[in-house]
């Protein structure tokens, strides 16, 4: 029934309807309010998973496309479609955003309808960016993502929440205007704005060396990699909960979904030529970010490093392929189990991260501190939720069985075809993630009741409970059992290294 | 016929579900009945396979029990690899496990009182500790039966996990949640290891099944690979050995062995069954599952032979200073498991998985009968305040005799036979190193039996040296604690007599495991067989037997007949006690070393890296840079009127080119 649905569309603008509806509301209802957006953000959800079920997973060809005319004096075009990589960040999108609502239903008393619109307006605009299709409408999507964002972190922010949003806003500000250069550059080479006439059209290498860098500039905040990571310690620690979720789980994928989508296929020989300065620095995420970690005091800031060197994992997925494939060519086994490992692992880090950043919202709710030297013990008063973050700490520290796992096997497979020591230092994070974690972990959660406040904490309620079962079962189906991801990524992670392939050999 | 084998996992894992999740409901009863009856399914069906692979003759089966993914061609399974080696393994952790599930009935009746008052992670905690060691039992099946790398890894890692959770298990306590970190941690510097071996098997012979991974190996035998540039080095000697790190990690070998005595801080019962019997052979099971890989490299079983040679003669020296009951039986394990490695290392796998077997039976009879004295001691675990408990505790104390006599390498009793042969195939063996180990071995011997005694006379023999409170308590403990420990007896007795003829020497094994000829020690050994009897009496002949009778000989003139002896040595020789005290430092070495380091190294990192660095110089800076260029800029905005009409005038002919250039097409 819903083969001639826009379904794109209608995952674009609902949730940005319903998110207008509630500004028009305003604060008069927060009872209404909060109902309302849960049902379009549950809506949007059951809206999206027609997606996951009528996907095509025998080609990687764009599917559910959309296509109009929007500016047609330049060649503009509202277009719209997934593949193997989007489709699933997509249905993501969605699925955290149910979270994001219940996260923020008792937390946020001022201006709930501000909160839950700028929440769902954003939700569409990150559909938007995975599902556009046409540069210019993508990035435009990528723009406006900054926005609820800046207002979500400076309205419902902590203390330092302006520096934090300067920072954030300037550091991804500046890094995206460089990428229009780019764009409309390729717009001049090709007369399109459409991406896919970007593929193959055989550039300079000189201009292909700038536009990577320009999309460099991007994408390499968006994730971050080490060394433009630092607006991310900062603005999660401002964010509430809901914005860290989003954060961590959404906001981080769409820079290395930029490197899937523009850099590889685009600049397949510069990303040839600068691969090695990619893997230098994911393997850096991986092992600086990781001993950072182990230091931080705050809870919300460890869990972000955290990130940072979960996506390390995922960029030395994607850049690791160029040494296999040109070695191997492009039926050697490894490098499209290191590309497939990194996009699982932005699926499982979806999860993970997102519950961690759960876990520590329900203390702070509590306990409103965030320092990991004010809690010890909790696990006396709150042996359910404790439950719950031994379960995420090991999904984090990549336990096989959970969703951290996966991912994370993979890409160190991968890498090890390509080189020893990529995937010897890929590997450390199995001892550094299980180190920052489960030492967090014990402080926090074991040991005597630390101190009159901890004695006095309350366990989950039920809403907390349901947050966490569903991420729990998440967790576990992933880890469990990933085939049906991997089917779904990888004919277009294939046709993409075959493609990278013929470009560089 | 295959089509129980699933139970085998399953049963245990389901018993984990309900007791765990359902807890609070199903009592604490319903807990221990459920998993109980879970682990007895797996134990009977386990059994069951044992039967039809040996006297059956069934054929081994390799099947899959469903593709968890297929990526890049490659078919990574969650399946099933039953032979002789898996259902032995099986059997010996089921049956362990189901002794320790009914022992824990008793030991952990009272377990409220180990938590702080109010603790709600106390509340249904009974239930939640039968929950655990049932999971334990799932993830070794799961580990054991895998026929595939990445399902031994999940085993591998979810054994970590429960072994995490259970020596934690009193979390209140904060040496036993530092204990668990710290063994979760060791582990994961193992585990590391182990990863990037499976990386290598995957990268050079494309599979992750073991039968494949076998066939593609002897395919290509004089495959390199460079790690660093312009070495050569064997693929399968860096497989292996990196596999090995992670058998070091799980099975406690040096230096990766400073978790295991820590993980004493578990309640006694899984000290038993994870770090005695099951769990902890681990690394053991791996080596022989993987003997056609190290049949391949001589360098690899020469560094198993050297590290499980150290491990077992060192680590069993600091047993004899420790005053920790439990810790006594856990630098005994360390060692067995370095004996268990120096078999392994010389090619007598069969020897190692027997003495594995012969191991988890007195081992864990030794760990229960520790816990049924800690019970009858009020959680008191040092022995120094113990002492005559004999007439106390008569069953505890006979099943403990037995367990220390096989634990010691007495004739006729199981350990001697499993031990015996290990000596006698090192001493065979002209592999590097087997010198080396064979001393090593040889001493151990003498070790084992003077900590061993040591520990018996000084909780069962001498003095009263407990307080009047906790004397006039002293009694026998419940039924549910000595009928496992009368259940494992038994094999600790009998098992060796009957197994080492066809395990060792006969074909028990099959193609389980793979022995190259030219390496085959037991063959060796083999041609001389004439009969159990023959080889127990030869034992007479051996120095073996007068080690360990020389070693019991002196705990009994040290400990009981001139008890004041041991001060005035330790006075004497204060050096060589300060080492083994200390344990040759290797936790200080770790923890200010590696834990220490790291933190200091990641402060650095941070303050220096990213705050002053990353933020301070670059990010602030360019923002202030920013402000200052503004502060310049702003000055535009003068006021006056002329200067923004010629901005507009600037402005409207940019736009004008810009559209009049799009018409005609200039861009």
């Amino acid at each position: 029934m819903f083969a001639d649905w826009p379904l794109l569309s209608l995952l674009v603008w609902l949730p940005i309807f319903g998110g207008l509806v509630l500004l028009a509301i305003g604060d008069r209802m927060p009872g209404i309010v909060r109902g309302l957006a849960l049902a379009v953000s549950v809506a949007t959800f059951l809206l999206s998973l027609p997606l996951w079920t009528g996907f095509d997973r025998g080609t990687a060809d764009m599917q559910f496309v959309e296509f109009a005319s929007w500016i047609p004096a330049f060649d503009i075009n509202y277009y719209l479609g997934v593949d193997g990589i989007s489709m699933p960040l997509i249905v993501l999108t969605t699925f955290s955003m149910i979270f994001v609502v219940l996260a923020g239903w008792k937390v946020i008393t001022y201006k709930p309808h501000a909160y839950m619109a700028a929440f769902l307006i954003m939700e569409g605009i990150m559909v938007g960016v995975f599902a556009a299709m046409d540069a210019i409408l993508f990035y435009v999507f990528w723009e406006a993502m900054l926005v609820p964002m800046f207002i979500i972190i400076g309205v419902w922010g902590g203390p330092n929440r302006i520096y934090a949003t300067i920072k954030f806003f300037l550091y991804t500000f500046l890094g995206s205007v460089l990428m229009l250069v780019a764009l409309v550059y390729l717009r001049f080479q090709t007369g399109s704005f459409t991406i896919a006439d970007y593929y193959g059209i055989g550039l300079p290498f000189e201009a292909q060396l700038l536009i990577f860098i320009a999309f460099l500039a991007a994408f390499a905040v968006k994730v971050p990699m080490w060394p433009v990571h630092t607006w991310l310690p900062d603005a999660h620690v401002e964010a509430p909960t809901g914005g860290s979720v989003i954060l961590a789980a959404i906001m981080l994928k769409v820079g290395a979904y930029g490197f899937l989508r523009f850099s590889l296929p685009i600049t397949p020989e510069a990303s040839l030529a600068l691969d090695g300065l990619m893997i230098a620095l994911s393997l850096i995420a991986i092992v600086y970010i990781g001993l950072v970690a182990m230091v931080q005091e705050d809870m919300k800031k460890l869990i972000a490093y955290s990130s940072i060197a979960h996506m390390g994992i995922v960029t030395l997925g994607i850049f690791v392929v160029f040494t296999i494939v040109l070695r191997d060519g492009p039926d050697g086994t490894g490098a499209l189990l290191a590309m497939e490992g990194a996009m699982v692992q932005m699926i499982s880090h979806g999860f993970v991260s997102a519950a961690m950043f759960l876990c520590v919202g329900v203390l702070y709710d509590r306990m409103h501190s965030r320092r990991i030297a004010d809690y010890g013990g909790v696990v006396h008063r709150m042996p359910v939720f404790t439950g719950f973050l031994v379960l995420f700490a090991m999904a984090n520290a990549g336990l096989p069985g959970t969703a951290g796992f996966v991912g994370e096997f993979m890409v160190v497979l991968g890498s090890f075809k390509a080189n020893f020591w990529y995937a010897f230092l890929a590997a450390t994070s199995l001892i550094l993630a299980a180190a920052f974690t489960l030492w967090m972990v014990k402080r926090v959660a074991y040991g005597p009741v630390a101190n009159e406040q901890v004695a006095a904490l309350e366990d989950l309620d039920g809403r907390e409970f349901f947050i966490l079962a569903v991420l729990a079962i998440a967790t576990l189906a992933l880890g469990l059992y990933p085939a049906p991801l991997v089917e779904v990524i990888e004919p277009t992670l294939e046709s993409l290294l075959e493609s990278v392939y013929l470009s560089v050999s | 016929m295959e089509n129980y084998y699933i139970w085998i996992p399953l049963a245990p894992l389901l018993g984990a579900i309900i007791a765990g999740l359902g807890g609070k409901w199903i009592g604490r009863a319903g807990a221990h009945t459920v998993t109980i009856l879970g682990v007895a399914v797996s134990c009977v069906l386990s059994l069951m396979t044992l039967y039809q692979q040996y006297w059956g003759g069934a054929e081994p089966y390799n099947g899959t029990v469903y593709t968890w993914a297929v990526a890049d061609g490659i078919n990574i399974e969650v399946g099933f690899l039953i032979d002789r080696l898996t259902a032995v393994m099986m059997s010996v952790v089921t049956f362990v496990s189901l002794m320790v599930h009914v022992y824990t009935i008793g030991y952990m009746a009272h377990d409220e009182e180990n938590w702080p008052a109010g603790s709600r992670a106390g509340t249904n905690s009974y239930q939640r500790f039968f929950a655990y060691i049932a999971l334990f039992t799932f993830s070794m099946l799961m580990l054991v039966m895998a026929n595939n790398f990445m399902q031994l890894f999940f085993g591998w890692e979810a054994v970590g996990l429960v072994s995490y959770l259970l020596i934690g298990f009193w979390s209140a306590r904060p040496s036993a949640v530092f204990a668990n970190l710290k063994a979760f941690l060791v582990n994961r510097v193992g585990d590391f290891g182990f990863l990037l071996g499976i990386g290598a098997l995957l990268a050079f012979y494309g599979s992750l099944d073991y039968l494949e991974i076998f066939d593609a190996a002897r395919a290509q035998p004089g495959l390199t690979m460079e790690i660093f540039p312009g070495v050569a080095w064997s693929v399968v000697t860096v497989a292996c050995i990196l596999l090995f790190v992670g058998a070091m990690g799980k099975s406690a070998q040096a230096p990766l062995h400073v978790w295991l005595p820590d993980s004493m801080e578990g309640p006694t019962p899984i000290s038993a069954l994870i770090h005695a019997a099951t769990m902890v052979t681990a690394g053991i099971f791996m080596v022989a599952r993987m003997s056609p890989l190290y049949e391949m490299s001589e360098v690899a079983l020469s560094v198993v032979l050297v590290i499980g040679a150290i491990t077992a003669f060192f680590m069993g020296l600091i047993g004899i200073v420790q005053n920790d009951i439990k810790r006594v039986v856990a630098y005994s394990t360390l060692s067995q498991l370095g004996y268990m490695f120096v078999a392994l290392g010389a090619s007598a796998y069969a020897a190692g998985v027997f003495h594995l077997v012969t191991h988890a039976f007195f081992k864990a009879l030794l760990f229960l009968a520790a816990g049924s004295v800690i019970i009858a001691m009020h959680h008191e675990q040092d022995m120094r305040k113990m002492g005559g408990l004999k007439k106390y505790m008569p069953i505890t104390y006979w099943t403990m005799l037995l367990g220390s006599l096989a634990l010691i390498g007495t004739p006729f009793f199981s350990g001697f036979y499993s031990k015996d042969a290990i000596i006698e195939a090192v001493g065979a063996s002209d592999r590097i190193g087997s010198t080396f180990a064979y001393w090593a071995v040889l001493l151990g011997v003498f070790v084992t039996a003077l900590y061993s005694f040591r520990l018996f006379f000084l909780v069962f023999h001498g003095k009263e040296r407990m307080d009047e409170h906790t004397r006039s308590h002293l009694r026998e403990s419940p039924l549910v604690v000595t009928v496992p420990l009368i259940l494992l007896a038994i094999p600790s007795v009998l098992l060796g007599l009957y197994a080492i003829e066809p395990m060792l020497f006969g074909d028990f094994f099959a193609d389980s495991i793979y022995v190259d000829e030219a390496n085959d020690v037991l063959a060796v050994i083999g041609s001389h067989w004439e009969g159990v009897l023959a080889f127990t009496l030869h034992a007479l002949a051996t120095p073996t037997l007068y080690f360990a009778a020389a070693g019991v000989l002196v705990a009994w003139f040290l400990y009981l007949k001139q008890p004041d002896l041991p001060a005035l040595i330790r006075q004497r020789a204060k050096p060589v006690y300060k080492v083994l005290e200390s344990k040759y430092w290797w936790d200080e070495i770790y923890q200010y070393g590696f834990a220490g380091g790291g933190r200091a190294l990641g402060y650095v990192l941070w303050k220096l890296g990213d705050v002053a660095i990353i933020d301070g110089l670059l990010v602030n800076g360019t923002a202030r840079s920013i402000g200052r260029a503004a502060g310049v800029l702003r000055r535009v905005q003068s006021g006056y009127l002329y200067h923004y009409a010629f901005a507009m005038i600037i402005g409207l002919l940019l736009l004008l080119t810009f559209y009049v250039g799009g018409l005609k097409g200039w861009f």
